[in-house]
C-alpha cells in the first residue's frame, strides 16, 4: 500500500499542488501588475514635474548650495517618492518588454532577474544618497 | 503602432537614464570632489545634450502614458482621435521640452 505521489515533477515546474488544483494560472496577479503600472504612471507624472523643477534649480549651484537644496525636507521627500515610484514603474515596464520580446526560456529568466536587481540597486543607491544628504554634515 | 513601439523605446531609454540620476545623487552624497566632477560633466556640451534628450524622452513618455490612460478609460480609439493623440503627444513633448529649457535658462 504505497501512496502514489501524484504531484507534478517539481524539478520541471515550480507550481505547487494547490496551485494546480485551483487551476487559476496567473490570475489574481496579472491585474496587480497592470494596476500598479498605471498607479505608478500617474504618480510619476506628478513627481516628474517636481523633479524637473528640482533638476533645473540644481544647475550652476556650488556644492554647499546643492546640498542645501536636496536636504530641504520638501525636496528630500519628493525625491524619495519619485525614486520609489519610478523604480517600481520601470521594473514593471521592462518586465513587460522582456516577456514580449525575449522568448528563449533561460535568457528570459536571466533578464527578469537582472531587471529586478537593477531596479532595486538603483532604488537603494538613490535612497541612500538622498537620506545621507538630508541628515546633514556634508557641507 | 509606431508611436506605441516608441513608448517602449522611450521607456527603455529612461530605464537606463535612472542610472545617471543615481550617479548624480551618490556623487552629491560622496562629497564636493565627486559632485564637481559629475556637475562638470552634466554642464559640458555632451552632458547638456544628454539632459536635453532626457527631458524630451521623459516628456514624450509622460504624454504617451496619458494617451494610454485615455485609452484605458475607453476613449480615443477611432482613427482620427488616434492620429490626433499621436500628433498631440509628439507636438506636446517637443513644446514642453523647449518651454522647460527656456525657463531653466532664463531663470538662471
Amino acid at each position: 500500500m504505497s501512496q502514489v505521489d501524484n504531484r507534478q515533477n517539481t524539478a520541471l515546474s515550480m507550481r505547487t499542488p494547490r496551485a494546480r488544483v485551483k487551476g487559476l494560472g496567473a490570475s489574481g496577479h496579472g491585474a496587480g501588475h497592470f494596476w500598479l503600472q498605471r498607479l505608478t504612471g500617474a504618480s510619476n507624472a506628478l513627481l516628474m514635474l517636481a523633479f524637473v523643477v528640482i533638476i533645473a534649480l540644481m544647475a550652476g549651484r556650488t556644492y554647499p548650495q546643492a546640498v542645501a537644496l536636496v536636504s530641504h525636507p520638501l525636496v528630500s521627500i519628493i525625491l524619495i517618492l519619485a525614486v520609489v515610484s519610478v523604480t517600481i514603474h520601470m521594473r514593471l515596464g521592462m518586465q513587460t518588454v522582456i516577456e514580449d520580446y525575449v522568448h528563449s526560456h533561460g535568457l528570459k529568466f536571466a533578464a527578469l532577474i537582472a531587471n529586478t536587481f537593477y531596479a532595486v540597486a538603483v532604488a537603494a543607491a538613490c535612497l541612500y544618497a538622498i537620506i545621507r544628504v538630508s541628515l546633514g554634515g556634508l557641507a | 503602432m509606431a508611436m506605441s513601439v516608441f513608448h517602449r523605446i522611450t521607456g527603455t531609454a529612461l530605464y537606463g537614464g535612472t542610472f545617471l540620476v543615481a550617479v548624480w545623487l551618490v556623487a552629491l552624497a560622496s562629497g564636493p570632489r565627486a559632485y564637481d566632477t559629475v556637475a562638470w560633466f552634466f554642464g559640458s556640451l555632451i552632458g547638456r545634450a544628454i539632459l536635453f534628450a532626457y527631458t524630451w524622452v521623459l516628456m514624450h513618455h509622460m504624454l504617451g502614458g496619458i494617451r494610454h490612460f485615455i485609452w484605458d478609460a475607453g476613449y480615443g480609439f477611432d482613427r482620427d482621435r488616434r492620429l490626433g493623440l499621436a500628433r498631440a503627444t509628439l507636438i506636446g513633448s517637443i513644446t514642453l521640452t523647449v518651454v522647460i529649457w527656456a525657463i531653466a535658462l532664463l531663470v538662471r
